[in-house]
This record gives C-alpha cells, structure tokens and sequence, in this order.
C-alpha cells in the first residue's frame, strides 16, 4: 500500500506543471497575484492562483495551450511545450472599469433554498463567536441548539434538539458515529473548537446512511483537513474562573499528494472558585490533554482521496466541595471523573475520473473509551469498545437528475460498567449490520425528494426497517417548503446518559427486568416535521423568515423519572411520549456590516409518567435569542474590529417536586443571559478577543439541594439556570 | 433470510447502476453562455434531454462536458436541444426569438462573463 503511495507520488509530479503569476502594481513594484484562473484552453482543467501567486496545474492530454483570466487584466494564453516553470505577469486592462468591489459577506450560519433537507451549515467563524473552547459550548450563539448545565458540580454543558437531549441526536465525525454510549455526555467536550472546520446541522430524521439511531436530528462535524489547513496556528484562552487553554496546530503538505497535520489541545484549571458560597465547586479543577495526528493523500488524476488518522486524549476533572479553609465534621463530598480515550479511523474514496457520477466510499473506525469516575460514595466506571465501518456507492439511474446512494454498516460496540456501590456490573455486546438505499431526485428546479430505507440486523434490537423521506417544495424564488418523515431507534445506555444521577443521593431504580438493556426495551420514535422559509428585500437588504414546526412521537422510551424525592426510577413508557417544537427564525442584513437574528421557540415536550402525563422537567416551554453581529469595513492588509452580542430569554420550566425547592411551586423563574466578544483583527495572521458569557450574573440561588451529601434528599442535578455570575475570558490567535 | 435482504439490496443496486454504464459517450464542446443563471439553465435543461447522463458547464471556458447514452440520443440531437434552451453551441445558432426571451444576465451576445 505505502509502495504505490510513492510511486504515485513520483509520476504526478512529472505531470504537474508549475508557475507563478504577479503583476505591477502602481509603485512599479511585482507583486503575487492571487486568484487568477488558470485553465487548458477548451478544457474543463483549471485552478486558481494561490495568495502567494503560485499555481499548479495537471497537464492536459487534450491542450497545450494555458489561460490565464482575471478581471481588470488582460486575458494571456501562452503555448507550453516544455514541463518547466513559467511565470506570468498580467498586464491591466484599460477597457475594463477601474475597480469593482464586492461586499457580500458569506454568512456564519448558512441555509441553502436548494438542500432537500433541513440542513443547516455552521462554518468555522460561527466557532469563533463562542471562544471558548470546545463544540458543546459553540452552541451558544446557534439558535437551533439549545446549551444546558447537567449539573451543578461537573461543569458539563449537554446540547438539546427539538426539545429532546442529545443522545437522541446523532452525532457524526465526518459521517462516523461519534458521540454516543460512553461518550455522550462528556463527548462534545472533547473535541476543541479549534479543530472543527464546519458543522452541518440537520433537523428531523435525517439520512439513512449513517445509521438507524438519529431521532430528532443530526450534527455532523467536519474537522480541518491537512491540505487546505494553514500550516500552523495557534490559540491561547484564559478566564477570570481559572481556565487556561492552548490549541496548536502544524500542518504540512509534504508532495503534491501527501500532507499531514498534527492538532494539539490542552487545558488546565486549577482554581478553587466557590462564588456562591455553597461549600462546592462551581466548576471542577481539571487537566485535560488532547492529540491527533492526521494523514491527507490525494490524487485528482486517478480520483481518489484517503485519510487516516490517530487520536488520544486524557481529561481529568476533580469535583465535590471545596476543603481549602473549611473544617468538616464529616468526610466531605468529593468526586472525579477520569477518562482515557484512544481513536483512530481511516478512509478511503475513489471517484472516477471519467465518470464524475460514480463513486465508492470505504470508513472504519475504532475507538476505546474508558470512564473511571466517583461521585461521593456513587460510583462509575465504563469502558466501551467500538468499531465501525461502512461501504458506500454513488451512481444514477439514467441521469444526474437521479442519484441513488447504496451500501452496507457493521457496528460493533462492547460496554462494560460498575455502577454505584461497586456491586452491580454490567456487559453487553451490541453487533449490528444494515444495508441502506436511498435514493434523490435532486435539480434546481422547484421539487426535490430524499428517500431512503434501511435494513438493519441487530443482536438486542432484533431486524427491522428504518425508512425515511424528505421532500423540498420551492413554488417561488425566496420560498421554500420542506417535509421530512422518519423513523428512529436506539439502545438506551441510562447511565452513561444520564450521568448527573450519580451526583445526588437519589436510589436508583429499574422498574422492568425483561428488556435487553437493563432490563429496559429499546427506544424507538417516528418523526415529521414541516418547515417554511421565505425570503425578503426591505430598504434593498436581504433577509429571511423561517418556521419550522416538528413532531417527535415516542413508541417506546426509557422514561427517567426524577418526580419522587429520594428515588430516580427508569422505566418503559407506558402511555404517550411527544416532542412538538415550533421556531419562528428572522435574520436581516440591517446595514452593510450588521447582521441580526432573532428566533422564538416554544417546545411542548410531555411524557407519561406513573404519576401522570407531564411536561418534562428542566426544559423551557418557550425561549427568544437575539443575535447581532457586527463588523468595521476591512482596511488594506485585513485588520478591522469584529463585535457579537447574543441575548437569550429562557422561560419557566417545569421541576420535580423537592421539599427545597417547594417555594417555586413546580415552576422556575425565567431569567435571560447575554454573551457578547469584541474581536480585533490586526491582519489576517494575528488577532486578539475579549468576551463575556452570562454577563448579567443571573444564578440559581440553590444549585446545590438536600443537606446532608450522603442523604438520599441530596441532589445537585435540579439545574435550571447557570451557577456561576459573569464569567470574562481573553485571548488570541495565531494563524500563519 | 435476513441476511438475504441485505445482500440482494446491495447487488441489485449494484447490477442497475452498472448496467447503465455500458452504452456512455463522453464528449465536450463550446456552449455560449456568461453567468451563474445561464449554468443553472444550460445544466438543468440539458439533463432532461432523454439519454444524457451527466453535465457540467464549465463558466469560464465555456465548455460543456457531458456523458450521454448513444443508445437514447445522438450529438447532434444534444446541440440542436441546447440551442432550442437559448444557448448556442458550436454547431446550432439559438433561435433569435428563445435568445431574446433569456434572462437580463444571460444575453451572452453582448455580455462579458460576469
């Protein structure tokens, strides 16, 4: 395999030919040119100058003769005979008006009209927004994700879709299952923000090709990739809390069809900050280190394009209540959750040159998670191991108009648990393989449609369809409507889940014992959901108006029941389940460097529960975000002055009953948060951030209920709004 | 049995996307045309011309690459499709009265590429 990597390498950089292209600019001097066209005359072959004026080019078969366009300089065609360098200096064009500018901005957050489906992309700079530090907080400035505290002890901030928790998210790296059993809850956390170099974000069931398991939605995350990379960079974080972060990167590009990339992240915490004065940690000490090494091979001429990769990392968190200056009439509470994890996966894709419509897809993954964790005298241990793999083709049925999408999954997962005291374990090996099609009728024109069915064969969920649809209605220009339908399923790993129940004394209870999992049946749910988007023009600015209402319909889920005081009881739905969600999204482009967004949410999320049809506890029935970002004009060498400011409204939500929490009568207090950061951009290599998160200060008076630790009345898991006062941080980025 | 559903998804597929692929031509020629609008027209309405598989216009040389099933249709029925679009080729001249009835953008004639 290595050997033909080499000898590839050799023969294509004979038929690469390279050049520069520059120009003089009005003080007589050369200066590069970036973004000339560069093409074989009568040919699709093209490429485009690089900032430094550079281009590569593979040689053509059929022309011998290179264009080089650019607006406002003459049109050159040169004969190239010899595969040698040839350097071009354009000349400028008088014909051509003196200059035209350009200011459309690409969005942060972008919705296409033509996507059959609900997808939404988050770039890199939407990342930037939430500085810190890893993708479970970028959420915060996204309307479509909601960010919440698990707890008041680890510091944990799980996302919410659709009114429903993650694990009922599917959630990708590069289209490989990622976060989910071990990792859910703790997962988004590991991956720096810095690493990510877009998010696509799709409401409703989503595809069938990655699997059966999506219920409300998926998060697909793309990581920076080695060849389009900068080749290095670096980002320092610190905040008023303690935090300290670092994130380097180096990537290089060794040939024409190698390069590799080598991503570190570390961060440390070592502050005691107990700003409430409840005897506990706000947030946990913690050390955490993080390392991945990633090989890019390319090569455009015989179609193919591969990857692999190598990942570690080690986070290590103390929790409980602060010892420094107290003195204890009893042991005190303490907590902490280790985890290793080693990941690795490689790909492989091949598209034929000749048949651009073809094409084959090849991933496997492996990763070991392992999770030593205590909380007081609770304790936690998981290790599971995963591997993953899938096959996939792309082809048409008689022409691009028609794609279908075929292939096959094997997952195989093996968990191992402690919970509790110690005294009850856990194992279970869940094996599946499935077969997918699906299949897309995909043109501009004014329908569009998704289809797609799965077969899957599943040890402990036994052999079923998933089949789902998506469809994509565009009467008028700015209008668009979609449907989608869907079916979803997954294995319930309650604990892993649902890790905040070990931080309070609650005993824990399952009530069924013939399901495969705990005792438990399968969760299984069907979703739809309709969404309507249309485009406006007022005062010649662009913006858009967005509703999207979706229904999740439970047939099967493990419901966690926090009603009781003392007890937290798991057990299989008997009765109704729903998620109904409906947000209403305005964005405008208010003037040439202000955008603002504003969205409304109202979810009505209710389950059976023993003791009665209930709207799930902690979540918000309605909530309102505003977003405005803003921009100073680019000067000459890229410096300007970057603003964001984000306002959420979070209204009442429903608690359990608990005797310290009685004075609430069932309901919260609604309370709203703002953010905001102020970039300064010196030039495109350098620029430094300032921000604030929550910098009202809004709390809640009592995270931290029950007395004594080690009594059962003892919770710390009853979050409804943040626990610490405003929280500043600093930093800067280095790109070169 | 189970197994069986699976695999025969898999090969069916297979066999239907392959068999497609036996009578295909590539060819490419020039397609007049200056913008973005006149890519999505030229691509859209070429690939429902019965027979033609795969399109890309290409804005800057404007050149077309297609794939087609010689089986279904003939070049020349593809260069009199495209000019009946509003678009000439390098064989058909677009009739005067569909060129006239493009969008503002597209009037390639006496456009620049924009």
């Amino acid at each position: 395999m290595f050997f033909s990597f080499i000898t590839n390498t050799v023969y294509s950089q004979k038929n690469i030919f390279k050049g520069n292209v520059s120009f003089i600019n009005e003080s007589n001097d050369k200066e590069p040119l970036a973004g000339v066209t560069v093409y074989w005359l009568n040919t699709n072959s093209g490429t485009l100058s690089d900032i430094d004026g550079n281009y590569k080019i593979p040689l053509s078969s059929s022309s011998n003769k290179l264009v080089f366009k650019y607006l406002g300089f003459k049109e050159q065609i040169i004969d190239v005979t010899e595969k040698i360098f040839y350097n071009i200096i354009m000349l400028n064009d008088d014909n051509i008006l003196d200059e035209v500018t350009v200011n459309k901005k690409r969005k942060t957050i972008q919705k296409s009209y033509f996507k059959t489906q609900n997808i939404t992309n988050v770039s890199s700079d939407e990342l930037l927004k939430a500085a810190c530090c890893n993708i479970s907080e970028s959420f915060e400035t996204n309307p479509s994700i909601d960010v919440n505290y698990s707890n008041a002890v680890t510091g944990v901030k799980q996302v919410k879709m659709l009114g429903l928790e993650s694990p009922y998210l599917l959630i990708t790296e590069e289209n490989i299952p990622m976060i989910r059993g071990a990792s859910q809850v703790y997962g988004l956390s590991f991956i720096p923000g810095t690493w990510v170099e877009s998010m696509q974000i799709t409401k409703g069931s989503g595809s069938v090709v990655n699997g059966f398991e999506s219920v409300s939605g998926q998060i697909n995350v793309e990581l920076k990739k080695p060849y389009s990379d900068s080749p290095f960079f670096v980002n320092v974080y610190t905040n008023n809390m303690g935090r300290n972060e670092i994130n380097i990167h180096g990537n290089k590009i060794i040939n024409d069809n190698l390069s590799t990339g080598l991503y570190l992240h570390a961060n440390k915490n070592t502050s005691i900050n107990d700003k409430n004065n409840d005897g506990f940690l706000d947030n946990p000490t913690s050390n955490a280190f993080n390392i991945f090494n990633r090989w890019q091979y390319i090569n455009t001429q015989k179609g193919t394009v591969s990857f692999l990769g190598i990942r570690y990392m080690k986070d290590e968190k103390e929790i409980g209540e602060s010892t420094d200056d107290m003195v204890f009439i009893r042991e005190p509470w303490l907590g902490q959750i280790n985890t290793n994890r080693f990941d690795s996966n490689f790909k492989y894709g091949y598209v034929n040159p000749s048949i651009p419509y073809q094409s084959l897809g090849f991933q496997m993954a492996y990763s070991n998670h392992e999770q030593d964790s205590f909380f007081g005298v609770r304790n936690y241990d998981i290790n599971q191991r995963s591997f993953y793999s899938s096959l996939i083709y792309n082809s048409i049925i008689g022409s691009t108009l028609n794609k279908i999408k075929f292939g096959l999954n094997y997952s195989y997962d093996d968990f191992d648990e402690t919970v509790d005291k110690k005294d009850v374990f856990y194992n279970r090996i869940d094996k599946s393989i499935g077969g997918f099609f699906e299949y897309s009728y995909d043109s501009m024109d004014a329908v569009s449609l998704v289809a797609g069915i799965r077969y899957d064969i599943h040890n402990n969920l036994g052999n079923f369809f998933t089949p789902r649809i998506h469809m994509r209605y565009q009467p008028f220009e700015k209008s668009v409507f979609r449907f989608s339908l869907g079916t979803g399923r997954k294995s319930s790993n309650i604990f892993s889940e649902n890790q905040n129940i070990f931080a309070t004394g609650r005993e824990i209870k399952i009530l069924n014992n013939s399901g495969k999992f705990y005792g438990l049946d399968p969760e299984k749910a069907f979703n739809y959901g309709l969404s309507f988007r249309q485009g406006f023009f007022i005062n010649n600015r662009e913006g858009d108006i967005t509703f999207d209402y979706y229904v999740t319909d439970f047939d099967n889920q493990v419901v966690v029941d926090w009603e009781t005081q003392g007890e937290l009881s798991f057990y299989n739905l008997d009765g109704k389940s729903y998620a109904k969600s409906l947000q209403v999204d305005i964005e405008y482009q208010l003037i040439d460097n202000v955008l603002i967004k504003s969205t409304f949410k109202n979810f009505d999320v209710k389950k059976q529960y023993d003791s009665g049809l209930k709207q799930n506890p902690l979540t918000p029935k309605n909530r309102f975000f505003t977003n405005i970002e803003a921009s100073t004009n680019e000067k000459e060498n890229g410096s300007k002055w970057k603003f964001d400011l984000t306002y959420n409204w979070i209204g009442t939500q429903r608690l359990p009953n608990h005797t310290e929490l009685a004075d609430f009568n069932g309901s919260s207090p609604s309370y709203s948060l703002i953010n905001s950061q102020i970039t300064r951009v010196y030039s495109d290599k350098f620029e430094i951030y300032i921000g604030g998160e929550n910098i009202g200060g809004y709390t809640q008076s009592n995270p931290i209920i029950g007395g004594d630790p080690f009594g059962v009345d003892f919770d710390t898991s009853l979050i409804y709004a943040p626990i610490h006062k405003a929280l500043f941080y600093v930093g800067l980025r280095f790109n070169n | 049995m189970k197994y069986i559903i699976i695999l025969s998804l898999f090969f069916s597929s297979l066999g239907f996307s392959q068999q497609s692929n036996l009578k295909s031509l590539n060819v490419s020629f020039l397609v007049k045309g200056v913008c973005e609008m006149c890519k999505d027209r030229i691509e859209n309405g070429t690939l429902k011309l019965k027979g033609v598989k795969y399109v890309n216009w290409d804005i800057i040389s404007s050149n077309i690459s297609l794939i087609y099933n010689s089986k279904k249709i003939s070049l020349d029925e593809i260069h009199k499709g495209i000019s009946l679009l509003g678009h000439s080729t390098s064989k058909y001249t677009a009739p005067s009265e569909i060129y006239n009835s493009l969008p503002d953008c597209c009037l390639y004639e006496t456009l620049e590429k924009h």
